[in-house]
């Protein structure tokens, strides 16, 4: 039997704020064990919630940015369950009235189609603590308590695990150029809850769904959603009938276990949260917030295809990171060749990144500067070695291309006559080389070009070199 | 000198004319509670040397020129309410061992005017009775009516403050909870409009009900003290900005021949049916004609959904109760009875750690809210819920405030009652729409039965109403 495969993602994508959800702690990842914890976000007797309303305005930019509606009227619920990483053992949610409803992630399928995974709706609510574990004991960290967290749930519109990793990088791509969050996936700052059922190929409904809870890491998800189908076909295949349930992947022996099943399910019995308002939303305030949004990923990379004329390598690559792609773009602008800035962008500037572990944006080289230096080049006033020469130093102290290459004088030389002198020279100080040369040996004509550079100082223009080389044999 | 007998006014006047200090009052106060305690039990803590130091430093301040609203004056604090420092255990065995590590917003506004904390008052545990019986530590008795109950939940605030073993002190009112007692202690009692004072640091019983608000001996005392503690928080997201009015001004242009002079108050008729106690109608009646006589006009009105207040009342508080208690778990503070099983160590701590009535109530809240019969209970509730607010707002298109009796008898001896809850829950049945509906209300004193038992009368005034509860309060103030 043929099966089609349907996976659905609930994804929870902690917002990067500077303090907690309901109250004034820090969020800092890493912190000594309950040090960021006040009587709120610990559930003191009395400590009531205050929203943190960067949160509202951070989730309502990523809804914008997956194009979903956003509510004029949203309000938060109480989910009742103890556990004792829940410090008031029920959690802040949103039930039925979330912030953002509908909107879409486009993804490539798996037949290289454009294909667009609906989103049913982003609501807003507050992540628990951690438990710790040892030996005979455990403990819980509550620095995490009251971290916001949105929670984007997809429609089941997924089809392979491919899909499934491909939505959720298109998703964290997008979460990290609307800046509301760092999508660090080692910190947690991004974890799924997969769902997966199989149909027999051309079936309408929906087959038994599973649950897996808490992935964190997109190859587990790939891994355990893997194994899940093969596991499900196996059990439809020797003519068994599948439980909904819950399971959870193990990472050691690469399987999913059972939590639970659904007739045991917990009956959270929400309830309006009586200690917040409801939020309502004016079209003004969501289009303000909407003005800071900026251009989908996806959108601008095909931009500047079209407008830069460089390869979809390139404009993947640099589109990857907005702060890059502004960079990119302010480059371009200035010195007026896409492609080249494309080139220097991605080979020089990323190389000394990669090598100083310095990030661009502490570096003290602007836009302007590279593309000062690129115009440079462009106009033969320096050549191809004098700029990268040059661009550690911008990267590192900075400074104005132009004023270092006058004081300095490293202009590339390009009065012919002056070359020629050089040439001649090196023509006479090696005339080993040159009976080679003679002889058919034309490789070891690079030889010469380099003396000849190396004569003038690295000024002279190698295309000239080369043409005089050439001329005199 | 009797320093216990003293109102804020009076004890203000004393301070500032130097005719006694701050802690001669603290000591003559701890002298009474102390010895008090045996007998009306209305403190479940005090904090002698905490209110000795307090008073102390005021006094220095005040030699110094400093003048604060409450500058010196001890208060008693309803045990419900945190006191950085100090045990808060809202009368239940599961918070022992707790201690505040944080001042409740009004607490911080009551220190910033210079009040002194004397100690903790005895209450039905986390609020959740009308007779202080279900306190962990043990009931707390009528001073006036001695031998009977002092109502609930604020009892030991109303038992300390009719008892003469406080100045004053702060109560808080879910259902009637701070009216009630007032009513069976002869004092005054106000249910600020939801949102008109803070409950950031106050132990939640039912958060869209709650209000803390003043048990005093005279009305002017009452305004004092709402003044001090009203007023928008940043810390909680249900307290309004809306402006604090200076309260004691209410009656100021009142007339002094004819007070009340063109206000029209309603009588709901629904609160004057079967039920109420002849000699609490009785001194009702004559509330009534003294407002007559003082220029008022009286008005029948309806409010057609009262027989629904009740249920409507008794689910939406469990159901906030259920989640708001979940919390005490033994977990970060509090009670431990250590297992090894968490599951287990929760179960058991519950069990020893929550009084009988506490359970019910959670098992009612948790019923309430359960899949297959939240929109039964729970749904349905907050639709009446709003049918009895819309009541109201009509009623006060008639009428500027309502008038009736507080509860329906007066109180009762201790241990009658105790194991029938739905008696219990009934004496709710006038106050518990000001709580559903968010406005604003007043009790004050009416007089005694024969067996000289303080009969309260009850005012209900529209949203942010208390100016007029306040002039009509004054106008009708008898001595207690």
């Amino acid at each position: 039997m043929e099966y089609e495969v349907v996976i659905g993602l609930e994804t929870h994508v902690q917002l990067k704020t500077k303090t907690k959800m309901f109250c004034g702690c820090g969020t800092t990842f890493g912190a000594q064990p309950n040090s960021h914890v006040c009587p709120v976000c610990l559930g003191y007797p009395g400590a009531l919630p205050s929203m943190n309303k960067e949160a509202i305005r951070y989730t309502v930019m990523a809804g914008l940015m997956l194009g979903c509606r956003i509510a004029e009227y949203a309000k938060f619920d109480r989910k009742n369950y103890f556990y004792p990483d829940s410090a008031k053992n029920y959690q802040i949610t949103q039930l039925d009235y979330p912030l953002c409803i509908g909107g879409g992630v486009e993804i490539t399928g798996e037949e290289g189609e454009k294909k667009t995974i609906r989103i049913h709706h982003i609501h807003l609510e507050e992540d628990v603590g951690k438990l710790v574990h040892r030996a005979g004991a455990s403990g819980v960290d509550y620095n995490r308590a009251g971290t916001p967290l949105m929670e984007i749930v997809s429609e089941p519109d997924m089809r392979s695990p491919d899909e499934a990793i491909a939505y959720l990088n298109a998703l964290r791509e997008m979460m990290i150029y609307a800046g509301v969050s760092e999508c660090n996936l080692e910190e947690g700052n991004m974890r799924s809850d997969v769902n997966v059922s199989i149909r027999p190929k051309g079936q309408k409904e929906y087959g038994t769904k599973i649950e897996i809870k808490n992935m964190n890491t997109f190859s587990g998800i790939y891994a355990a959603l893997q194994y899940e189908i093969e596991r499900q076909k196996a059990a439809l295949n020797a003519g068994q009938a599948l439980r909904q349930e819950t399971r959870r992947w193990d990472t050691e022996l690469f399987e999913t276990q059972v939590m639970r099943s659904k007739e045991n399910a917990d009956d959270y019995r929400y309830f309006p949260e009586p200690d917040l308002m409801p939020i309502s939303l004016t079209q003004e305030q969501i289009a303000t917030w909407a003005k800071d949004l900026p251009e989908a990923p996806a959108k601008r990379r095909e931009r500047m295809i079209a407008e830069y004329g460089i390869p979809e390598y390139d404009a993947g690559v640099l589109s990857a990171d907005r702060a890059l792609a502004d960079f990119f773009e302010a480059v371009a602008k200035h010195c007026g060749n896409g492609k080249l800035a494309s080139n220097w962008v991605m080979a020089e500037v990323l190389a000394l990144t990669a090598k100083t572990g310095v990030e661009l944006s502490a570096s003290a080289l602007t836009a302007e500067m590279l593309g000062e230096l690129l115009k440079l080049l462009e106009s033969k006033t320096i050549n191809g070695p004098t700029a990268k020469a040059l661009l550690p130093e911008l990267f590192e102290k900075g400074g104005n291309p132009a004023d270092i290459v006058k004081e300095r004088g490293l202009g590339q030389v390009s009065d012919t006559s002056a070359i020629e002198a050089f040439v001649d020279a090196v023509i006479e100080a090696n005339p080993k080389v040159v009976a080679e040369i003679k002889a058919g040996k034309m490789a070891a004509m690079g030889f010469l070009v380099g003396q000849v550079m190396k004569q003038s100082k690295g000024k002279a223009s190698p295309q000239i070199v080369q043409e005089l080389l050439k001329k005199k044999f | 000198m009797n320093f216990e007998k003293m109102t804020i006014v009076e004890t203000l006047q004393g301070l500032k004319a130097g005719t006694f200090t701050s802690v001669d009052v603290v000591k003559g106060l701890l002298a009474v509670m102390e010895a008090s305690q045996a007998t009306i039990h209305a403190y479940v803590t005090i904090d002698a040397e905490g209110a000795l130091k307090q008073a102390a430093e005021c006094d220095r301040m005040r030699a110094e020129g400093v003048d604060l609203p409450l500058l010196g004056v001890p208060i008693a604090i309803k045990d419900n309410m945190n006191v950085i420092g100090q045990p808060c255990t809202a009368s239940s065995r599961i918070l022992e061992g707790y201690k505040a590590p944080y001042d409740a917003t009004v607490i911080a506004k009551l220190r910033a005017a210079g009040a002194i904390f004397l100690g903790r008052t005895n209450m039905d545990e986390f609020a959740l009775g009308s007779t202080t019986q279900t306190s962990g530590f043990g009931p707390t008795e009528n001073p006036v009516a001695r031998g009977c109950i002092p109502g609930g939940s604020s009892g030991g605030s109303a038992a300390a403050v009719g008892g003469d073993l406080a100045i004053c002190a702060l109560g808080s009112d879910t259902g009637g909870s701070i009216r009630q007692p007032a009513s069976h202690c002869g004092l005054v009692g106000v249910k600020p409009t939801y949102g008109r004072v803070s409950r950031y640091g106050v132990v939640a019983c039912a958060s869209s009900l709650d209000q803390v608000g003043p048990m005093t001996k005279t009305v002017e005392d009452a305004a004092l003290l709402l003044n001090v503690i009203s007023g928008v928080d940043p810390m909680d997201a249900t307290c309004l900005d809306v402006p604090v009015p200076d309260y004691t001004q209410a009656w100021a242009k009142a007339d002094v021949e004819k007070p009340l002079a063109g206000m029209t108050i309603g009588l709901p008729v629904e609160y004057y049916g079967e039920g109420i106690d002849p000699e609490v109608r009785a001194l009702v009646e004559d509330a009534k004609q003294r407002a007559v006589a003082l220029g008022a006009t009286l008005k029948e009105v309806s409010l057609p959904h009262s027989d629904y207040g009740i249920p409507t009342y008794y689910i939406c508080m469990t159901a906030e109760i259920s989640a708001n208690l979940a919390r005490f778990d033994s977990v970060r503070y509090g009670m431990r009875v250590q297992c090894d099983d968490v599951i287990e160590q929760y179960k058991r701590t519950r069990a020893e750690g929550f009084g009988a009535e506490v359970k019910r109530r959670v098992l009612l809240g948790t019923f309430v809210l359960s899949s297959g019969y939240y929109d039964a209970y729970y749904n349905r509730a907050q639709k009446v819920r709003t049918l009895i607010r819309q009541d109201l707002e009509a009623a006060f298109k008639e009428c500027d405030c309502l008038l009736s009796a507080v509860t329906p008898e007066p109180a009762w001896p201790l241990g009658v009652y105790q194991n029938d809850p739905i008696r219990n829950y009934l004496s709710d049945v006038l106050t518990v729409a000001a709580n559903l509906s968010g406005c604003s209300a007043i009790a004050i004193p009416a007089g005694k039965t024969k067996e000289g038992k303080p009969v309260g009368v009850q005012l209900i005034g529209p949203n942010f109403g208390e100016m007029t509860l306040f002039k009509v309060a004054k106008a009708l103030e008898i001595a207690r």
